[in-house]
């Protein structure tokens, strides 16, 4: 049976679940296409929207009113602030009460697991309390068998930081008998379930378990954050529970993979792309297209489904297959190249152009990816669209470095939204 | 101890630790002083091949002849640094015949075991081997561990009253009415081990007898001293691949020539190399046809090579010599062979000793030479012991134990915690602490990094070359910040910060050089990581800029869950919220 569409969204990150939902508000008939595991297992579920410009020394506190200072070929410049503006409602929506920092323009400084503050301008609701512009007194807990985070080292690194409150650190033992490396996903999973755990000679529910180890660290805290393993399904009664037992506030704070929030945040997204009727195509790769006679009209785009390859039609297409890392942009030895379809990206033939000396320079590859116009289309070498129903959304769009400007997430709502749009509208 | 003479090694090499074993040994006191870590020059730089000898069976029979000689030895005393894969010289079908009998010739006169193996045979022990291979030479190759061998050395120095001051560069040699009388140093930090944010001093230090083992630099020591040493430093490029795509040493069988060895290597094989002079042992171009011409030209013998992912290159110097006057144009034609050039018969100096040229393989032969000499001068008559006497980690440990259980590690972690640590496992591992991995590409627990810690303080590159952390597949996206966290009491906050900067840059002066395909993926992940999720890049501690809190949002309205009455107020719009919400 052929499978024909309005919309076909190829990715299921940020930008592919933002597209898509975003081309369904139209109206459209949308399916979205996705191969691997998202990337979001490696996110930290914050949604940074811009962080820091060429033009500012220090963080961004407003993103609207920096958004003047871009360059013209920025992505935010292409799509216009209304672009960012209705991604971030669409992200609201999706994630109502999951996620906060809706009430204001204004970028929130969270604190990271290495220790260093980010401006940010969404954040987990567990991750809420933990601001650093609020003046409460915090305990920072880390496990001793967590290697990747330490409460103390973290603690004292954000009073170096000057930051308005007092804060402390703790190292503490898992409660349990856990192997010294026992993955992180087994104490979440504890704590989800509430499961019973062995602690000083008793037995308790691991949340009550968890908050006994922390009560003797409190002392005059009045928030206390832990790194972000506090249940996955479940997370909110975890936070619940621990923050009846101390008494105190408590949030999380977001660690790199696996990232819970990440992984919150990708079920929250494909909840509502179920609830938007968006079918959904998953497990098998993206591997070529067929075009209208005119050779500038996509017809389909070729699904390897286990050796056999499948046609899926469309009207419009969505590229949001990520970059580097999530292998939207490939590369060799000899160039770089968008591998579905052999989009123009542009990049120095010499392969010893692609990066910075200094391992956080300005590093040509991590902008990598298609340029793209005022309607996410990409472009070609000459500056004209590669094809006429083919729009980009999210890492796979070139020309700034969104790791360093702290506008990943950013970018993939207010292009998402755009091409998403734009694409139903066309329909 | 007071009597015996003091003497002064310059250089923290595989010589120079060996040397300064071997005095310490004997009764000398010996200082050994390092600009940087251990095997911060030539050691910490080369593909890590024990040598069989094979190599210079055609070319130079007296090296051959150590090599097999040493490469015996080194089984035995440094067990814990050797893995014994064996070796092939592969010939292709456009290899000359004649080059394959004199290698065959050469090694059975060498008395290096070596034995002819049919394509068929050769690729049974190497299946990924080209399909066209005409045959192959099997010998006693093996890989060895250059960091663990110079530290071992070094520990073993130290055991017996040997200091060691790392981070130590001399930058002046003291002379005295025409004799050396020791050098000038100056501390990166301390003295005593290195330690981030310590200020510095200098030192100067007397010495009866000082030791230039500084290989490429020698000619640099050489002019402080006013005497002319006329190194020919050799650059050459290593490739490290992801994996092992093969497990015995495969070499090329035919004359001299580029990319002509693959080394497996505890998780990695490395590929090498060039042979290309240079002026300045520090400054030299790494250039980007080196690693084009490793992996084509070794694709030849192992075809996958052409396309596997490599996880980062570097270079190394080597410290080729020729007496002044021999005038050899191509470097590949310089001798291996070392040279001890003693300045008060050469220079009319007095009181000091260089040793140029030579193999990471004789080290240990060279530092017994130099030993004689030292002993000569000062008329005593000790016995060489570094032959028969095992280092720090290779003592007899032939006893099978269940390491897992008994260190509370899962396999394969055990296994590769006590393959490195050898007879030291027990020592380091039991710690009665918790003890997860930090590392997971090298398996590497935190009793490892701490015990390496313990031996040289903040310098998490000196961790590195001590357990292989930050060196695997993800070089160090994983675990560079788990290894700083680890400095942590010890060492105070801006000191594991400030460590983990510099461990940090220094695995991007590798990994830039192989940034194509599934490692180019791999460093922008790494990068993501680092300033996306942990904002490393923006730091404001680290960039010293001060933020504006109030101007930020400081969350809106909320309560604590589920506790009644217990309001943590905090407003909307960036004003701070009220101190203290629980009751």
């Amino acid at each position: 049976m052929a499978i024909e569409e309005d919309v076909i969204v190829i990715g299921g990150g940020i930008a592919g679940s933002i597209a898509a939902l975003s081309a369904a508000d139209t109206g459209a008939q949308v399916r979205l296409v996705t191969h691997k595991k998202s990337t979001l297992r490696h996110a930290s579920g914050l949604i940074d929207v811009l962080g820091y410009t060429d033009g500012e020394s220090g963080p961004v506190h407003d993103p609207f009113t920096s958004l003047d200072g871009l360059p013209e070929e920025h992505p935010y410049s292409l799509v216009g602030e209304s672009a960012i503006r209705g991604g971030l409602e669409i992200f609201d929506t999706v994630t109502d009460g999951a996620y906060s920092g809706a009430h204001t323009d204004q970028n929130a400084l969270v604190t990271t697991s290495g220790g260093a503050i980010k401006p940010t301008a969404r954040y987990p609701t567990s991750a809420a309390a933990g601001l650093v512009s609020d003046d409460r007194s915090m305990l920072i807990v880390g496990f001793r068998s967590l290697t990747d985070f330490n409460g103390e080292l973290v603690a004292d690194h954000l009073a170096a930081a000057g930051v308005p409150f007092e804060v402390n650190g703790a190292e503490i033992e898992v409660p349990g008998n856990y192997r010294a490396d026992a993955r992180v996903t087994r104490i979440a999973n504890a704590l989800d379930l509430n499961k019973d755990l062995s602690y000083n000679g008793r037995t308790l529910p691991a949340r009550e378990a968890f908050a006994e180890a922390i009560k003797p660290h409190l002392g005059t805290a009045d928030r206390v954050g832990v790194p972000a393993l506090l249940g996955d399904d479940h997370a909110d009664d975890v936070r619940a529970d621990l923050e009846r037992s101390l008494g105190v506030a408590v949030f999380e704070i977001p660690m790199g993979p696996p990232s819970y929030p990440g992984l919150r945040l990708e079920d929250l997204l494909f909840d509502a792309l179920d609830d938007a009727g968006v079918r959904i195509s998953d497990g098998n790769p993206a591997v070529g297209y067929e075009t209208a006679a005119d050779g500038d009209t996509l017809e389909s785009i070729t699904i390897d489904r286990r050796g056999r390859e499948i046609p899926y039609h469309a009207e419009q297409f969505i590229l949001a297959t990520g970059g580097l890392v999530g292998k939207g942009i490939n590369s060799d030895r000899n160039g770089v190249y968008e591998p579905v379809f052999n989009c123009y990206v542009p990049h120095s033939d010499d392969r010893y152009q692609w990066f910075s000396e200094d391992a956080f320079g300005e590093h040509p590859f991590a902008t990598f990816g298609v340029p793209i116009d005022e309607h996410c289309q990409p472009l070609t070498a000459e500056g004209k669209t590669e094809f006429s129903n083919l729009r980009a959304a999210g890492g796979v769009i070139g020309g700034v470095d969104p790791t360093a400007e702290k506008s990943k997430s950013g970018v993939s709502l207010a292009t998402g939204y755009a091409a998403g749009r734009e694409a139903g509208e066309a329909i | 101890m007071t009597d015996a003479p003091h003497v002064l090694v310059i250089g923290g090499g595989s010589t120079g630790c060996g040397i300064a074993r071997d005095l310490a040994m004997r009764g000398l006191e010996v200082t050994l002083v390092e600009k940087g870590n251990l095997t911060h020059g030539t050691t910490g730089r080369m593909h890590g091949l024990l040598h069989s000898g094979g190599r210079y069976a055609v070319s130079d029979q007296a090296s051959a002849k150590e090599c097999i000689e040493e490469n015996r030895v080194l089984r035995e005393i440094a067990s814990h640094c050797v893995e014994m894969t064996g070796g092939l010289f592969v010939q292709r079908p456009e290899d000359p015949d004649e080059y394959f009998e004199e290698k065959l010739e050469g090694c059975r006169e060498c008395g290096i075991p070596a034995e002819v193996l049919s394509p068929e045979e050769a690729r049974e022990m190497e299946p990924y081997l080209a399909k066209d291979i005409k045959r192959a030479i099997k010998v006693p190759d093996g890989a060895i561990d250059p960091f663990r061998l110079c530290v071992a050395n070094a520990a073993s120095a130290q055991e017996h009253g040997a200091r060691i001051e790392t981070h130590a560069e001399v930058i002046d040699v003291l002379v005295e009415d025409g004799a050396v009388v020791g050098v000038e140093i100056k501390h990166d930090t301390g003295p005593g081990k290195r330690v981030h944010r310590e200020p510095g001093s200098t030192e100067k230090i007397h010495a009866d007898h000082v030791v230039s083992a500084t290989g490429a630099w020698a000619g640099k020591i050489g002019d402080m001293a006013g005497v002319d040493v006329e190194v020919r430093p050799s650059k050459g490029v290593m490739t490290i691949m992801n994996t092992r795509q093969v497990d015995t040493v495969v070499n090329r069988c035919r004359p001299k020539g580029d990319a002509d060895i693959v080394v497996p290597h505890e998780t990695t094989c490395i590929l090498g190399t060039t042979d290309i002079e240079v002026d300045d042992p520090d400054d030299y171009p790494e250039e980007e046809w080196e690693v084009d011409m490793m992996i084509d030209t070794l694709s030849e013998l192992v075809p996958m090579l052409a396309n596997a992912r490599t996880i980062r290159s570097f270079w190394g110097v080597r410290p080729l010599y020729e007496p002044p006057g021999t005038g050899t144009t191509d470097p590949t034609n310089i001798t291996r062979d070392f040279f001890l050039l003693d300045h008060e018969d050469r220079d009319g100096l007095s009181g000091m000793t260089s040793i140029v040229g030579g193999k990471f393989t004789t080290y240990r032969m060279m530092g017994e030479k130099i030993s004689d000499h030292v002993c000569e001068k000062f008329d005593i008559d000790a016995e060489c012991r570094t032959a028969d006497e095992p280092l720090p980690g290779s003592h007899d440990f032939s006893i099978l134990r269940d390491y897992m259980d008994e260190f509370g590690l899962r396999s394969p972690i055990g296994r590769r915690s006590v393959e490195r640590l050898g007879s030291r496992a027990e020592e380091v591992l039991k710690t009665g602490e918790p003890n997860p991995v930090v590392c997971e590409c090298e398996a590497v627990t935190r009793a490892e990094i701490q015990d390496a810690i313990d031996q040289s303080g903040s310098d998490l590159n000196a961790v590195r070359i001590r357990t292989r952390a930050s060196m695997g597949n993800c070089q160090g996206a994983f675990c560079c910040h788990r290894m700083a966290h680890e400095l942590y009491p010890t060492y105070d906050e801006p000191v594991a910060y400030e460590a983990f900067d510099e461990l940090f840059q220094e695995r991007w002066k590798g990994e830039r050089h192989a940034l194509w395909g599934e490692q180019l993926s791999q460093a922008m992940l790494k990068y993501s990581l680092h300033s996306t999720t942990m904002n490393a890049d923006h730091d404001a501690v680290r960039t010293g800029s001060a933020i504006d809190f109030s101007k930020f949002d400081s969350g809106q309205t909320t309560a604590v869950a589920g506790t009644a009455g217990t309001e943590t107020a905090a407003t909307d719009g960036g004003l701070p919220p009220a101190n203290g919400g629980d009751q």
